[in-house]
């Protein structure tokens, strides 16, 4: 068993081909410019939609914990009482009251993934498992990964690489593509921005391509964090001493999680940035390229 | 473009259509003179005779490819032998908002002196209503059907490539032979025979009359004008006019004149749905593109001149207006010319060529209403030509639309056409599949299935006006199961199409033999080998299509009966029923129960899609074969053009908690909205249909801008149609425009002016269809990425 956030289907940025992108819940890092704060907390969140609700009073009669309450048209829910039993979330005719991850069993997972398995064909695509930070949930992530194996369908695997050398290699095993973020080179800064320090992270990204493990690197570019040249610079030349990384790709930082952060009341962790100027992110192209990398702007 | 093909551009898309009286008091002068002294056959064709020896001749500056159907560009004739406007339709024409026809007071005031009162009691609209059963009346107001022949002709037709390899006088040469053969002690249609074959003749000898005037013409004002270089254009016009369609062409340009008289000739003779088709026309013309490239006498250039020439001509050739239920089935200045690019050639070999890339590039610059260009994908046919397609499909013009040959090829096998015949078949109209050049494949009329659904749990009454237009199948509250429910729908499915079919057959006796269509005949086999019209089973297949509409929203609305009355039954029969009563008042939880908690088709859920497997094996069950009055029969097809809106109006509140009159699902797509798992749970859904059984299917999917704008992302979408097609898809048509696009032109309309959308089987341009139009458009789902 485990927590998935999402599964969406016709994903297009997210490896080769067309592919399902698998979300599992819960990521150690706390990025301040994360767009899918969705996926931070490993438990599931209760939330309530205001503009779908449209104040019938079916969760609230039918909250056996008697938890949930109107105040002044807003629906105020007691975390306290709250057990999670997700009654409300069955009985909201609206989908005003919204369960942010479910647990899931491998069975759950393979069958909506399989269903695409004609497009994978067609398009060279395959699964995607994202996050949150899918090695959070190691072995459910292995046996996942184990049936898509089995059913001879295309494995990449979407992380930030925080985590034991271990786990990393062990998921190695059974994946055919890591899509690896690169943050900050300079761990002190790494650490200011997304909570960690980046030793660890490095570690295992050299102990992947040692290995010969495929790898895409993906560089979220985030105005005033980490597309300085000195940064950029410092990163093509780590990518440059590793062996086998052929391509980068640079995630130019947009807004669009502004909303999620409202949902979820979770605005206080939000943090707003500018998005990135196309000449600044040309530059970080350009000085990627001059080490002989291959350079892909959206993943 | 160039600046020629810019001035013409530019002058067919700012000509605001306008009707001519011309061709109606033509006809009248002529039928009161003339009825009554040969047979209809030879009526008609002196009639077509007469119109070609005396109707305006129109040949415009900077124009290469002449003729015109009415006097000038975008001035449609009106055809008073079908339906007789009358002096009330014709205000209405001039001064209705959207789909507007100019008609001046005076000619109003003629058609009512002498057209109106000729044709009144003689049109086939009026034969026909005044011989419907009444069953059929309840039935047809009540929103359950459609009937396609009241006001205009069957039609659908395209062209194979005869018309390349003989001219007028080698069909006359075939027609004298047929009736030398004539056997008049043993065949006792002989006769009838000799007068059809006569008619065919004759309408030969019309068009080539036709052509001459337009070379006379030409050489007149060659000599009036004073510009050089338009006086040797003029030359030539005048010698291709003198050689085509006499005779078969011999070069590009005579080619493309060639198809445009012979298009002009269908379509003035009468204005059959969908007004003709070239079929594959980069097939037809590449022999004549490799000849004059080879000999020097065309260039790249000048090719895409002519090829953008007639494209113009047919943008001149707005759709005759329609009135009541049918311009509500279509309320659109297109008149539906498709040209197939692509696809396979006779021998099964890849078709795609280089007029196909030219073609292209042609619809790409010129954004045109009209033709509509579709590409026809097979297994054999390259990416490049589908990423090419789509190029302009990214665009946001809404076409070309994408057929999968193969699956086109196999429908054409199962109705029993040979292999041959079914690839130089294809589409025509909006996705109607057809073997080109050989076929009158008819469309009936729409099926209103979901409308069906709503009399079921009515017991055959309507609930909108308390009529009982179905049969009595009993009152849904007494069903034990679903499927006793399922029972009830199917037997009302096939006494409403029985109904539909009966009369249908009675008009298309009517049809040959009050109009039939002389012209048409000589051009498609086997109607001269067989002697009999076009209308009467001359062609070498005969089929009847009835275009079945709103299976997302009847397999929605039945899974939401099957899910929470039957398996949950959380929700009562009277819940329900009280509750579609009153278009979901005061009971918004239980519709949003319907619309949010139900398996909905389209998302690639077993639960749903089988029901979808259900209603289309009912359908198939209660159309296919049934017996036209041709020796052959009914297909069915899935396709609602815009009569989705029209049949959405004409229908209460749906158990998929649509409410009351809104517009039900287009083609086959998914019901708007209800599709949640992106694109590849629909065409995943939609395969589950087994299309093969179809004369062709319509899917529509709307893709934001941002998920098409890298190179990679393309080639990602063809992986999608790739897909969708290796597992059995007919056709699938995408819009790119995002909804603030959309609610912007519809602030500022004249800013917007250009902007071409897929509305069904053909684009339009958006601030010319009404709101509803508007609104259902910008309705459908957004796809994004995942």
């Amino acid at each position: 068993m485990g927590i998935v956030f999402a599964v969406n289907k016709y994903a297009i940025h997210d490896g080769p081909g067309i592919r399902t992108t698998v979300f599992l819940k819960g990521c150690p890092l706390a990025c301040r410019w994360c767009h899918n704060p969705e996926g931070m907390d490993k438990v599931i969140a209760l939330v309530w939609n205001a503009d779908k609700c449209i104040g019938c009073g079916a969760c609230v009669e039918g909250c056996a914990q008697n938890s949930l309450v109107f105040e002044n048209h807003i629906l105020k829910r007691n975390v306290f009482s709250c057990i999670k039993c997700l009654c409300c979330i069955d009985l909201c005719p609206a989908m005003a009251q919204e369960a942010v991850g479910r647990e899931a069993d491998v069975p759950d997972i393979m069958a909506e993934i399989q269903k695409d398995i004609p497009v994978y064909d067609e398009s060279g695509g395959g699964v995607t498992f994202s996050g949150g930070e899918p090695l959070m949930q190691p072995d459910f992530l292995v046996a996942l990964l184990k049936a898509c194996g089995s059913s001879g369908i295309h494995r990449a695997v979407d992380t930030c690489c925080f985590a034991p050398s271990r786990v990393v290699m062990d998921v190695a095993d059974h994946c055919e593509l890591f899509l690896v973020d690169l943050k900050h080179m300079d761990s002190e800064l790494h650490r200011q921005y997304t909570g960690v320090p980046n030793d660890g992270i490095k570690k295992n990204i050299a102990l992947l391509t040692q290995k010969g493990h495929e790898i895409r690197v993906r560089i979220p570019l985030v105005d005033g964090c980490n597309t300085d040249e000195k940064n950029i610079q410092a990163s093509a030349d780590f990518l440059a001493s590793l062996p086998g990384i052929q391509r980068v790709d640079l995630l130019p930082y947009h807004g669009i999680a502004k909303g999620k952060y409202r949902k979820l009341a979770l605005e206080n962790r939000a943090s707003l940035f500018e998005p990135v100027s196309s000449r600044k992110i040309a530059r970080c192209a350009d000085i990627l390229q001059q080490t002989g990398l291959t350079v892909q702007v959206g993943g | 473009m160039n600046a020629r093909i810019a001035r013409l551009r530019r002058h067919s898309f700012q000509a605001h259509p306008a009707l001519s009286m011309e061709r109606a008091q033509l006809e009248t002068q002529y039928y009161r003179e003339h009825s009554g002294k040969y047979s209809l056959p030879v009526l008609r064709a002196g009639f077509f005779t007469y119109l070609c020896e005396k109707k305006t001749l129109y040949i415009g500056d900077d124009e290469l490819i002449v003729g015109e159907r009415g006097p000038a560009p975008k001035v449609v004739p009106t055809f008073p032998e079908l339906t007789c406007h009358s002096a009330k339709d014709l205000r209405i024409l001039n001064s209705r908002k959207m789909t507007s026809y100019k008609v001046k007071e005076e000619d109003i005031a003629a058609y009512e002196e002498t057209v109106i009162p000729y044709w009144t009691g003689r049109s086939m609209r009026d034969r026909i209503f005044s011989k419907v059963p009444d069953a059929w009346q309840k039935a047809y107001k009540a929103g359950l059907f459609t009937e396609f022949m009241e006001q205009r002709a069957p039609g659908h037709t395209a062209l194979d490539g005869r018309i390349y390899q003989m001219g007028m006088t080698d069909f006359k040469a075939k027609i004298a032979s047929h009736i030398t053969a004539l056997d008049y002690l043993n065949d006792p249609a002989a006769s009838e025979t000799y007068e059809q074959l006569c008619a065919m003749d004759m309408a030969c000898d019309a068009v080539i009359i036709f052509a001459r005037r337009h070379a006379d013409l030409a050489l007149h004002m060659a000599d009036k004008t004073t510009d050089t270089m338009r006086k040797d254009e003029l030359a030539q016009i005048a010698a291709v006019c003198s050689w085509v369609p006499e005779n078969a062409p011999r070069t590009f340009h005579e080619a493309l004149q060639m198809y445009w008289f012979v298009h002009l000739g269908t379509i003035s003779e009468l204005n059959g749905w969908d007004a003709m088709s070239p079929g594959h026309l980069d097939l037809h013309l590449l022999p004549f593109y490799e000849k004059g490239l080879a000999d020097g006498t065309l260039t790249r250039e000048t090719a895409k001149e002519l090829l953008s020439c007639l494209w113009i001509k047919i943008n001149n050739h707005t759709a005759p207006p329609k009135v009541g239920v049918t311009a509500k089935e279509s309320g659109t200045y297109n008149d539906f010319t498709q040209i197939n690019l692509g696809g396979l050639k006779r021998d099964g070999s890849d078709g795609a060529n280089e007029v196909s890339y030219l073609a292209l590039e042609v619809a790409d610059e010129l954004q045109l209403l009209q033709p509509q260009p579709s590409v026809h994908i097979s297994s054999r046919t390259p990416n490049r030509f589908l990423e090419n397609a789509l190029k302009v499909i990214r665009k946001g013009y809404g076409y070309p639309s994408v057929f999968n040959t193969d699956m086109v090829i196999q429908e054409q096998i199962r109705a029993g056409k040979s292999i041959e015949d079914a690839r130089e078949g294809g589409t025509s109209g909006c996705i109607e599949t057809g073997a080109f050049g050989k076929e009158a494949y008819i469309l009936t009329g729409y099926l209103n299935v979901p409308k069906i659904l709503e009399i079921t749990l009515n017991n055959g009454t309507d609930p909108l006006t308390g009529e009982i237009v179905g049969i009595h199948t009993g009152d849904p509250r007494t069903f034990d199961c679903f499927e006793d429910l399922y029972t009830a729908f199917a037997r009302q499915l096939a006494y409403i199409v029985d109904l539909k079919i009966k009369v249908n057959n009675y008009i298309e006796r009517m049809y040959a033999r009050y109009c039939p269509a002389p012209f048409l005949s000589v051009v498609i086999d086997d109607c001269i080998d067989k002697g009999k019209d076009y209308y009467d089973g001359g062609p070498r297949y005969n089929t009847n299509y009835i275009q079945c509409c709103g299976i997302g929203t009847v397999t929605d609305s039945l899974s939401a009966i099957k899910t929470h009355v039957f398996d949950t039954r959380t929700v009562t029969w009277d819940q329900l029923l009280t509750a579609l009563a009153n278009d979901f008042a005061d009971a918004e939880p239980l519709r949003l129960t319907l619309w949010n908690r139900t398996p909905f088709f389209g998302n690639d859920d077993d639960r749903a899609d089988a029901i979808m497997q259900q209603v289309f094996q009912s359908l198939f069950a209660a159309i296919d074969g049934k017996p036209n009055t041709k020796g052959t029969g009914y297909h069915l097809n899935m396709l609602s053009t815009t009569c989705h809106v029209y049949f959405g109006k004409m229908l209460g509140a749906t158990p998929n908690g649509r409410h009351a009159h809104m517009p039900e699902s287009d083609g086959t797509s998914p019901s708007h909205g209800a599709d949640r798992n992106g694109p590849t749970a629909v065409i995943k859904s939609l395969a589950k249909m087994d299309q093969v059984k179809s004369g062709g299917t319509l899917l529509n999917q709307r893709f934001l801008p941002g998920v098409l704008s890298t190179d990679q992302d393309l080639k990602k979408l063809a992986a999608l149609v790739r897909t969708y097609f290796r597992l059995g898809g007919h056709h699938i048509q995408f819009n790119v425009v995002d909804t603030q696009t959309l609610r912007q032109a519809q602030q500022t309309p004249d800013e917007y002016k250009n902007l071409l959308v897929r509305v069904a089987g053909y684009s339009d341009y958006f601030v010319d269809l009404d709101a509803d139009h508007q609104e259902e458009i910008i309705s459908r789902t957004e796809q994004e990425m995942g």
